[in-house]
Parts: C-alpha cells; sequence; structure tokens
C-alpha cells in the first residue's frame, strides 16, 4: 500500500467517508455489461445455489437450484444460466475492424462483452463453473454419453473459463469483481478484508441516507443478517434456519414450497444485485484514465482470439497450463503490471503521488537548461536541464528517468539521464536529456523544456518491452520434463517421490 | 527435504542420522572435506552420465572458486561452455575471476546493448572479448553472460555444457528460456537465500513441477529427481561465530561448519570506546561476532528515523575508531587489514530504508559504504555488516518480511562481526503473528519457515544485547 493511500485510508477513518484514491477510472466500463451475482451451497463444492444475472438493472434474471444436491436440477441451472449468458458473450463476436499488423491483415472485435460480478471470490466461482462445465459432453458430440450436458454448457464453460482465466492480467476488464474497481477509486476507513464486504465498502461511498446505518453485521429479530453477504457464500444462519427447513419441504413435495424456496433465494440476492448497480454509477461518475482504451483494444484482441478458437474447432482449455504456456503467460502478465502501473501513474496526478512518494518519480520546476551537444562529427543535442524538487527519488549516477512530452509538442517520450557531478544542492537535480529532440543538431522546438516549466520524471518506463521469446511447447527442453504429452507431462513435484494414493474403498461410493 | 547429498564432504558436522553422510569417518581438516566435495562434484561434472549436477553452496563456501575452476577444467577438457549468471555484476565479477585465474584463457562477455553494459575493469583482460552479438563469441572456450541476455540467443548448435551460477535465486521461466542452449549443465546456488519472485500472482501453476515462478533448481529436480545432488560442506567466510547459527538456523538439516577456528579472527580498534551504548554495541560485536543494538520498543514508519540514525551512527564509529581485522594464516601468523569504508556494509529489507540510511551517512559525512536491500546483497562479502532488522517497528510480520531467506542473506554477508540495529519487542511481534501461509498441494514445503528461522537468530542475539535510547 502506498503511502498516498494510507494517508487517504487514515482521512477516511477520520471523516467516516470513503476518500478519493484516483482522479480518473482506470477500469474498463461497458456501456452495457451483464452483472452476475452468484450463490452457492455450503459444504458442497461446486453446488450453485442461485443466481441473478442480466444486463437490465430493473429485470435481472433469477435461476435457482432448489435442491442443490440433485443433479439433474443443477444441470438445468447450467443449462438455463448458459441460455442466459451465452447471447450476451457472444454478442460481439461478429462486428469487427480489421488491422494491418506488418503483411497480415487481423481481425479485432469493435467491442467486447464484459461480466461484473461483486468480488474476488465471485470471479474464482466463474472459474470454478468454468472448470466444471467446459468438458462435459453433449448428446450431439457423443451419443454414447450416460448423463449428456445441456447442448450449449460446455461451450459456457470455455468461455467463462477465458474471462476467469483473463481477469488474471493486470487492468483488464472483461471479469471484474465490483469490489476491486470501488477499491481501487476509492480508500476506506476499514480494513482490506472489511473491503471485500460489498455492502460495507457501500456503506462508505453512498451518499448518508440511501445506505442502512447499521453495521454489516447487523442482524434482525430472528437472527438474519440484514445485509446478506454478496457471495457466492451464504450467511449460515441463512442455511441453518431457513434455507435448510425450505429444502426439506420441498423435497417432502409441500404445496408451495418451490416458490417458497425461490423467494428465499432471491432474498439473498437482491440487496446485492442493487449494490452492484448503485457501484456502477458511483463509478460512472469518473471520467476514464488515458489508458484505459489501450487496455481495453488489448482486452478485445483476447476475445477475438477466443472466439478464433472456438470457430476453429479446437479442444477445450486444458486441465492445466504445459510449462511454456505457463511461462508466457505469467511473463504476459507481468508485463501488463508495469504497463498498467505506468499508465495509472501517466494518467491520474494522485497514482503519480504515490510512485513519487515511492521515489520511483520527481515533479518539479525547470531552474537551468545549458545547451550542450555530442563531440563528433555529427553533433546531437544533449542539454543539461535541473529540476527544483521537494521528491526524494532513489536515483543511482547515469540512472535513466522517462518523462512524457507535452501534447502541443505531439506527445512521444523523452528519456534522459541523471548527472551527478557538480556540487550537491539541496531540492536541485539535473538530468541530460537524450532522446525526443528530433534527429538534428538544433533540438526540435518544445522539446527541450524552459526554465519555469513544470516538468515530471520517472524513474520506470512508460512502456515496457517485452520479454524474449520461448521455445515452442515442442521444444520444451529436458529440465521442464520434455515436450508435453510424454510421461512426465504436469507432474506435481510432490507425485514424483510421492506413494500412490491409498486404494479406493467401498465408502469413497456412498 | 528430500534427497541430502551424498557427498563425503558432508561428514564433520552431520549429526546422525542426518544424512547419509554422517555413517563415513569425520574428516577433522575443513580443507580436506571441502577438496573432498569438490572433486567428487569435478567428476560427475566431467565424467559423470547425468545431464545435470546439482551444488547446494551455503553462504561463503567457495562457490565462485568451484565455478572458475570447473570452468577451466571443461574448457581444458575441449568442451565448449557458456555460462549463466543472473545479474550484469555477477557476471562481471566472474568473467574477472576466470581472467585473472587463467590470463589464456579466452573468454567471451556476451552483455546488453545498453550504454555502459559491462566493468570497465574487463578490458584489461586481453583473453576477455566483449561483445552484444553472440555469434561475435562463437569459438571462444567460455562465453559468460545474464540469464535475461542467454534468453535472446538463437544458437546454431548446442554448447555442450553449462554452468548455470546462483540457480536457486533463478527463475524457472528464466531456465525455461536457455535450456535448448546447452546439452548438459552444472547447477550452482545457495538454497537458503531469497527465492526468486513475481510481481503478479502465480498460484495456478503451484504445485506444478514446472511452476514459472519456482526456482530453476525446484523445476529441474521435479523432473528430474535422479541428478546428483552435492554440498559444499565448509563456509570460509562465515567466522567460527557466526557459522554454527547460520547453520542451525537457515540450513537445519544440511548443516556445515566455518573453515577458520575460534580466533581465528579478529576484530580490535585503535580507538577505545567512549562508553556511548554504540560502541558498546561495537565492542560486543568484535569480541563475540554478534551484537545487537536494541531501541525501545515503538511501532514506527518503514524508514524509522531513530533506528536510521543509530544504524549511522554505529557505521561511523566503526570507522572512526581505526578498526583492524585480523585473519589466522594457515602457515601461522596473521593478516591484518584495516577496517575501511569499502569493507563495511549496510544491508536493509526495504529499498527506501537504504536510500534513508545513505542520506543519513551523507549527512555524518560517511562515504563509501555499501548500503542496500537483501536482494541486492546476495552473493557479496564485507567484513563488518551493520543490519537493521526487517521486522524492527513493525506492527505486524509479514510473509515479505519473515521471509527465511532475507534474514539469512542480512546475517551471512560478515567475514568478522554482525551488528544488528533493531526495535524490542521483535520476539512478541513474531509470537502474533504465526506463520499461516496457504498450503499449497504440490508444493514442497520449505524448512525452516522464516518465524522459526527469526526466533533463532533473535534468541542468539539475545545474549549480545546493548540497550540504546536515542537521544
Amino acid at each position: 500500500m502506498s503511502l498516498i493511500t494510507t494517508l487517504a485510508r487514515m482521512e477516511a477513518a477520520e471523516t467516516g467517508r470513503a476518500q478519493p484514491a484516483a482522479t480518473v477510472r482506470h477500469r474498463w466500463l461497458a456501456e452495457r455489461p451483464m452483472v452476475f451475482v452468484p450463490l452457492t451451497t455450503a459444504g458442497e463444492a461446486g453446488a450453485p445455489l442461485g443466481a441473478l444475472v442480466g444486463t437490465d438493472r430493473a429485470h435481472p434474471l433469477l435461476l435457482t437450484v432448489r435442491q442443490p444436491r440433485d443433479r439433474d436440477l443443477r444441470f438445468a441451472f447450467l443449462g438455463d444460466l448458459a441460455d442466459a449468458m451465452l447471447p450476451h458473450l457472444e454478442s460481439a463476436q461478429d462486428d469487427v475492424e480489421t488491422e494491418q499488423r506488418g503483411d497480415e491483415v487481423t481481425e479485432l472485435c469493435t467491442d467486447a462483452p464484459q461480466l461484473l460480478v461483486p468480488n474476488g471470490p465471485g470471479v474464482d466461482f466463474v472459474r470454478l463453473l468454468g472448470r466444471s462445465t467446459r468438458f462435459r459432453r453433449t448428446a450431439e458430440e457423443d451419443p454414447e454419453t450416460p448423463f449428456p450436458a445441456p447442448a450449449r454448457l460446455p461451450l459456457l464453460g470455455r468461455w467463462l473459463t477465458h474471462y476467469g482465466e483473463r481477469a488474471r492480467v493486470p487492468g483488464s476488464a472483461l471479469l471484474l469483481p465490483m469490489t476491486e474497481l470501488l477499491v481501487r477509486h476509492w480508500a476506506t476507513g476499514q480494513s482490506q478484508v472489511e473491503d471485500q464486504h460489498l455492502g460495507a465498502l457501500l456503506g462508505w461511498l453512498l451518499p448518508e441516507g440511501r445506505t442502512r446505518r447499521e453495521g454489516p453485521e447487523a442482524r434482525d429479530g430472528a437472527g438474519q443478517l440484514l445485509l446478506p453477504p454478496a457471495g457466492p457464500a451464504t450467511d449460515p444462519a441463512f442455511d441453518n434456519r431457513l434455507l435448510a427447513p425450505a429444502v426439506e419441504r420441498y423435497d417432502a413435495g409441500l404445496p408451495g414450497a418451490a416458490e417458497r424456496l425461490d423467494e428465499l433465494i432471491a432474498s439473498q440476492l437482491r440487496p446485492t444485485w442493487d449494490l452492484m448497480w448503485q457501484g456502477l454509477d458511483l463509478l460512472r461518475t469518473l471520467p476514464a484514465g488515458g489508458g484505459v482504451a489501450d487496455r481495453w483494444r488489448r482486452d478485445r484482441f483476447s476475445y477475438t482470439h477466443h472466439r478464433d478458437r472456438v470457430r476453429a474447432g479446437e479442444p477445450p482449455q486444458p486441465r492445466h497450463d504445459d510449462a511454456v504456456t505457463a511461462a508466457a503467460k505469467l511473463a504476459s502478465r507481468e508485463q501488463a503490471q508495469a504497463r498498467l502501473e505506468a499508465q495509472e501513474a501517466l494518467d491520474d496526478p494522485l497514482a503519480m503521488a504515490g510512485r513519487r512518494l515511492a521515489g520511483e518519480a520527481f515533479a518539479g520546476e525547470v531552474v537551468e537548461v545549458v545547451p550542450e551537444w555530442t563531440e563528433g562529427g555529427r553533433p546531437r543535442p544533449r542539454p543539461l536541464v535541473t529540476v527544483r524538487t521537494g521528491d526524494h527519488p532513489h536515483l543511482s549516477e547515469r540512472g535513466k528517468v522517462h518523462r512524457a512530452l507535452p501534447e502541443e509538442y505531439g506527445g512521444g517520450k523523452q528519456s534522459a539521464e541523471y548527472v551527478l557531478d557538480g556540487p550537491h544542492r539541496e531540492g536541485l537535480l539535473t538530468v541530460r536529456l537524450l532522446t525526443g529532440m528530433g534527429r538534428g543538431k538544433e533540438p526540435a522546438a518544445g522539446s527541450v523544456p524552459e526554465p519555469g516549466d513544470r516538468v515530471c520524471w520517472t524513474l520506470f518506463e512508460h512502456t515496457p518491452r517485452g520479454g524474449p521469446g520461448l521455445p515452442d511447447p515442442e521444444d520444451t527442453p529436458w529440465t521442464h520434463g520434455g515436450p508435453p504429452g510424454g510421461a512426465a507431462d504436469a507432474l506435481p513435484v510432490a507425485a514424483v517421490t510421492a506413494p500412490p494414493p491409498d486404494a479406493e474403498t467401498a465408502e469413497d461410493f456412498l | 527435504m528430500n534427497a541430502l547429498s551424498t557427498d563425503p564432504g558432508t561428514g564433520p558436522n552431520a549429526d546422525p542420522g542426518a544424512g547419509p553422510g554422517a555413517t563415513r569417518a569425520p574428516v577433522r581438516d575443513p580443507g580436506e572435506a571441502a577438496a573432498r566435495a569438490t572433486a567428487a562434484i569435478l567428476r560427475d561434472t566431467l565424467h559423470g552420465t547425468h545431464r545435470g549436477v546439482v551444488v547446494d553452496s551455503p553462504p561463503g563456501a567457495g562457490k565462485s572458486t568451484l565455478v572458475v575452476r570447473a570452468a577451466r577444467e571443461l574448457a581444458a577438457a575441449g568442451h565448449p561452455l557458456m555460462v549463466v549468471a543472473q545479474t550484469n555484476a555477477q557476471v562481471d565479477d566472474l568473467v574477472h575471476r576466470l581472467a585473472v585465474a587463467d590470463p589464456e584463457l579466452p573468454v567471451g562477455r556476451l552483455h546488453s546493448s545498453d550504454p555502459d553494459p559491462y566493468d570497465p575493469v574487463l578490458d584489461q583482460h586481453p583473453s576477455v572479448r566483449t561483445s552484444a552479438k553472440a555469434g561475435d563469441l562463437a569459438g571462444l572456450d567460455v562465453v559468460v553472460s545474464t540469464a535475461a541476455k542467454w534468453a535472446w540467443v538463437k544458437a546454431e548448435e548446442r554448447w555442450s555444457h553449462a554452468i548455470i551460477d546462483e540457480a536457486y535465486q533463478m527463475r524457472s521461466d528464466a531456465l525455461l528460456a536457455v535450456a535448448g542452449l546447452f546439452e548438459r549443465a552444472l547447477f550452482v546456488g545457495d538454497p537458503g537465500q531469497l527465492d526468486p519472485f513475481s510481481q503478479v500472482g502465480a498460484e495456478q501453476w503451484a504445485g506444478l513441477s514446472y511452476d514459472p515462478s519456482a526456482s530453476a533448481v525446484t523445476t529441474l529436480l521435479g523432473h528430474n529427481p535422479e541428478l546428483p545432488q552435492h554440498r559444499l560442506p565448509v563456509s570460509w567466510r562465515l567466522p567460527a561465530s557466526a557459522a554454527p547459527l547460520v547453520s542451525a538456523a537457515f540450513y537445519p538439516y544440511t548443516p556445515f561448519r566455518s573453515g577458520t577456528g575460534e580466533g581465528d579472527r579478529t576484530l580490535s580498534f585503535g580507538v577505545p570506546g567512549d562508553g556511548s551504548a554504540v560502541d558498546a554495541v561495537i565492542d560486543e560485536a568484535a569480541a563475540a561476532g554478534w551484537g545487537l543494538l536494541e531501541l525501545p520498543a515503538r511501532t514506527t514508519p518503514r524508514t524509522d528515523p531513530e533506528a536510521v540514525a543509530a544504524v549511522a551512527r554505529v557505521v561511523r564509529r566503526l570507522l572512526a575508531r581505526e578498526g583492524a581485522a585480523g585473519s589466522a594464516r594457515t602457515g601461522g601468523g596473521v593478516d591484518t587489514t584495516a577496517l575501511t569504508a569499502d569493507r563495511v556494509a549496510v544491508g536493509t529489507a526495504h529499498r527506501d530504508q537504504a536510500a534513508a540510511v545513505r542520506a543519513a551517512l551523507a549527512d555524518l559525512g560517511v562515504r563509501g559504504v555499501a548500503v542496500d536491500t537483501a536482494n541486492r546483497l546476495q552473493g557479496r562479502e564485507f567484513d563488518v555488516t551493520v543490519v537493521l532488522h526487517p521486522l524492527s517497528g513493525r506492527p505486524d510480520a509479514t510473509s515479505f518480511h519473515l521471509e527465511t531467506g532475507r534474514l539469512c542473506v542480512l546475517a551471512s554477508r560478515h567475514r568478522h562481526a554482525c551488528v544488528v540495529v533493531c526495535r524490542a519487542g521483535v520476539p512478541e511481534l513474531l509470537d502474533a503473528h504465526p506463520s499461516a501461509e496457504p498450503v499449497r498441494l504440490g508444493v514442497t514445503v520449505k524448512f525452516p519457515d522464516g518465524w522459526e528461522a527469526n526466533h533463532a537468530v533473535l534468541a542468539h542475539l539475545a545474549a549480545h544485547r546493548v540497550p540504546y535510547v536515542p537521544s
């Protein structure tokens, strides 16, 4: 947590109101996002209990599993979910623009569908749904399969897997948790664990009078939470006192039991649904940051690539990444992280303040410019620029610094190096400009700051470079188990030395 | 720990049952124990049948010497050799050592195309050729570069041998990028130092043998558990006062000992102490090898001004008191060197702490002392180190601050003495923050955990405690 965020949190704790942690919105928000609020059954991994899903704030679609242990009902639920979600997830597939990359012309979808869930565990649940459905076989694919899945369910699993995987890329926006979105833009005076509770989080943000005065842990006379948790886990008091008896009545086939169950599940989902849209309203009050469109373009590429893989009839994503894919993903995410941090800092003075306080950037007023040139046949400008600043960057001699050139000059970037020689003067830092001054002997007009100009130099690069290539998966070296498909494919470390698991017993099939 | 080393050099300190080496007759002379281990490593590297050999080296156990020797012997046997190190400083140091050890050996230094890509001292060696293109260095006996640079090399023909230095600090994905360049490799490193890390989450691959964020050695042994593993048994850097503590706290199952005996390393001062706590802790460290300057308990910002000032004062007094570091020579007699600024270092956990200490030293007029984070001090050696304890003044003990390797690096850089500056109350802080990291299936649990190692070090330091109230 940066010093500036700590300060904002302390101010929030003192005033009781959230404080801004950003001046612009750093994540893409679609005009028509799909909101998905799932609930899961306690004690039963991957058993959905219900969901509210939709793109219309006033008319969410309620889906429930009235007996979560009944797999037929579970698959009926998932089939309905596929019918509700796939039209949205596939809605942007056919609207494309073309892009020239070298000699190749590639297609790029002009938009991509966005999926919003309440919190981090909601993202995990999307991944879980993807994992548990993408390998299912439909009757069409395999007429012999004993329990065929609804027709479009495996396809939904592949889309959800793709969205869940993309959500791990820093700065991506195909699938976003609302709590993370809000925490990025506002600081509250509660702990980071408490911030995971969407209701508690919005209590700091919404105008007074629009939120409950009680804390998120407040319960009514019957012991039920006034504000149910944002899922996917449910409150144990709800499970024990309301849900379990209602499921029993449903199992007994009592009249009205099904409707009562739907009502109960909806009562747990609806408050979160409303909070999701209120959170969206808040986020939409912020203007989008400059780098947001660039990052969304990468999301659109990711969407287009997945569309192409599905259309090409490729099999679903494998259970585990192979060694090369895992390394490539990690490398691209690290690059995305560096790009995100740089773009956020350049888009937002509050983010830049955090970097300045961390010694990774400095801002100030130019007090002196000394023109100098390189020696040799074709001299190049290398002016010395001295800046007065109160910042304390962690600079070492000849350390590189970067800045964005002013818009009037046409934008672009400029690099310089820190110059240490000469007497140390408190609050003054001198850099030698190296690039971004055009091709001539005299620097291009506007490319060298003048005394009195405000400049902001960063120690980090604005567009981080990609790493070297990795071998093709079929060339995976012996140190990493050789090409995938061999015997040593994706072995857990322990599997090499660990004894085989216990033999299955009759109890395993209870 | 799986697969303890089976080389004969593990004898002396191995207690019964600690490993196969324990059954052998103990080797009394540390030099002989080390020589036996080295001979076994070179035998496997030059004549073994396995594609890889792994060597674990505790701090200051002669890893660089081993790498230089193995490189020369491989070159002498006519095997083209590529050497992979992790940082440019390590590469420059290795090339320099190779050129000094064998001025005739043709060595290539493959470097980046940035300005000042390598240490200019390399230009003084006529046998060293430097280039940013691998093609320019083709045919040289030994070519050395960083893993990051090697990853860009597209070679037509593979090198028959490679040496991977600091392999425990190399990430699995970095090895993946370069492993296609060589047939066989010697992996050398210190398992006790800082593990590699990733700026983004890599939990989804935890437990996979090729987890790209794991260390290169973890992946290598996960896929090739039959590879011979060796261990260097003697630390030549750590004095007799430090080796037992570092060995017990950070290498509980793979013990090592110091190459020097009790009293072989001395630290004395021409100027007597002035009675202050700062001088008292320096005298304690000079006599016992360890000193703990303890400030009153308090929760502070990371750059605790009082602790930073205390570190700076200790350094200033160390240099002002005309210190002399003495080392017993093997044949008798003592080598004495003046304790100058370049022989002293300050270690911290965070970069901003290092920056604060640098600023405080500059205010006191002290120059030339290396001040850096544990990550950057890895592999370096000094006569005396002053350490700002990673948990000093903290309200919590996060996994970053508890990382075993961080404390191990900070506590094992010195040849003579180590002064730790810390706020009181760290043992209580540790007790309030037991390790609560999630356990992941398939991930080998590393021992010792940082919590236990921290307690072990603090318990030892408590005997060398000097309370200090900043004025």
